[in-house]
């Protein structure tokens, strides 16, 4: 079981095949009212779905993120202007249309938050985790971040300063975290599967490569 | 103090229940209409009663304000939605987004930014306080950071400000700044001496601190 309340209290959430939730039933009576008005067409409705559920993740940031590690001019341009950056590798949109990198440095690690409700860069990391969405995270990560990245299993020296950064506004913020060491000569491509969706939120940090001699991919 | 544990789920899937697509779905096509804005819909889903609001898992959240909103703006009544059937003609509205159209408006989304028409007010650097803003209604100041002294980190350019325009006042833009708060100023002694907060504060958010 996981908290799945926007307070964090556990509860059963529905198992396939079984009768529908009263939520359930809520739901699917409104999309069928909606349609019946004409309002929203069911064909777009299952786009929208397909669209978040397969097109749209994490992966996307990853890349730009790799890309950053790679081309120094990339990695300007991404600090100075991340929206052209990151529409530059084609994604862009909902949620992201106003966006700001921050990168990670051994002095200073960013963290990012929405304490008043979910926001959240969705073309670069898709639709946002439950965790993100509920109250424990959005109350504690401006109060207590280094307790916060201790049950997340992350822990930095005490001289890296953390900067938490609540989005109020619709700018949404990418965290470029740093490179891993022993990734000399690595495509984009194997740089890319070291970056983590939670490195790039802040509550975590890049995998290390597998073993520290292995060489560049060939 | 902050409810549970954080508690990630191992291997979290995208939905937990079909009814959760649905749930998106049928909030973004709706939103696609146009007859309320993202600050208006957001305002709705802060409406609802807190207790409801923390027992209530996100996409809840988002269904019951999203009934709240076809209502108040005459999209269906209280009745059709009981029953999940139509009783009169539709109001008259944009066409539905169609299935070829959605990919290009995800890719677009909804621009806020707006023409800066006059100079900040504030530059980075800046000392700054925020007000002791106290609204009945929606606004993007968080109360922990209500009437605190911080420094203006950058200027990110005129925005719509989601206090008017969730209130159909219009939108009101206005320059918006990231604002930096050490831990200490928001919560004492007991804040992590190695942490700052940063919000984005509208102008309207702000004064000029003393040095």
């Amino acid at each position: 079981m996981h908290p799945s309340t926007i307070g964090g209290t556990a509860h059963h959430h529905e198992h396939e095949g079984s009768a529908l939730s009263d939520v359930a039933l809520r739901v699917r009576a409104l999309e069928s009212l909606l349609i019946e008005k004409g309002y929203v067409d069911p064909a777009a409705l299952d786009a929208i779905v397909e669209t978040y559920e397969t097109k749209i993740g994490p992966r996307n940031g990853a890349r730009v993120v790799a890309r950053s590690w790679v081309d120094p001019a990339y990695r300007r341009r991404l600090l100075d202007d991340a929206t052209a950056a990151i529409g530059a590798l084609g994604y862009s949109g909902r949620q992201g249309e106003h966006m700001v990198a921050i990168e990670n440095t051994p002095d200073v690690h960013n963290m990012v938050v929405c304490t008043l409700c979910s926001c959240y860069p969705w073309p670069v990391l898709g639709l946002p985790p439950v965790w993100y969405k509920s109250a424990p995270y959005r109350s504690r990560a401006v109060i207590d971040p280094r307790g916060v990245l201790a049950e997340f299993g992350v822990s930095l020296p005490e001289s890296t300063a953390i900067r938490v950064w609540d989005s109020t506004a619709e700018i949404r913020y990418l965290v470029v975290p740093m490179r891993p060491s022993g990734t000399e000569g690595w495509s984009e491509e194997r740089l890319a599967a070291l970056v983590t969706r939670d490195s790039m939120i802040g509550t975590g940090l890049p995998l290390n490569p597998v073993s520290p001699d292995a060489g560049p991919a060939s | 103090m902050g409810f549970d544990p954080i508690a990630p789920e191992k291997d979290e899937p995208v939905f937990h229940a079909e009814w959760e697509k649905r749930a998106l779905a049928v909030t973004l096509a709706a939103g696609a209409l146009g007859e309320w804005s993202i600050d208006r819909s957001r305002s709705m889903r802060e409406s609802l009663h807190p207790v409801d609001y923390l027992s209530s898992s996100y996409y809840e959240v988002w269904i019951k304000a999203l009934e709240r909103l076809l209502v108040a703006h005459g999209l269906v009544t209280a009745d059709e939605i009981s029953r999940g059937q139509s009783l009169a003609a539709p109001k008259p509205t944009a066409p539905p987004l169609s299935k070829s159209a959605v990919a290009a408006a995800l890719a677009a989304g909804t621009r806020y930014a707006r023409p800066e028409a006059a100079a900040p007010r504030f530059a980075p650097g800046d000392d700054v306080r925020t007000l002791n803003l106290n609204p009945a209604g929606h606004t993007r100041l968080p109360r922990y950071v209500r009437g605190r002294r911080g420094r203006v980190e950058r200027v990110h350019g005129v925005f719509v400000l989601p206090d008017a325009n969730a209130h159909g006042l219009g939108e009101r833009p206005e320059w918006l700044y990231s604002v930096r708060f050490p831990a200490k100023e928001l919560w004492g002694d007991g804040g992590d001496r190695g942490a700052d907060v940063l919000i984005d504060a509208w102008e309207s958010y702000l004064e000029r601190a003393a040095s």
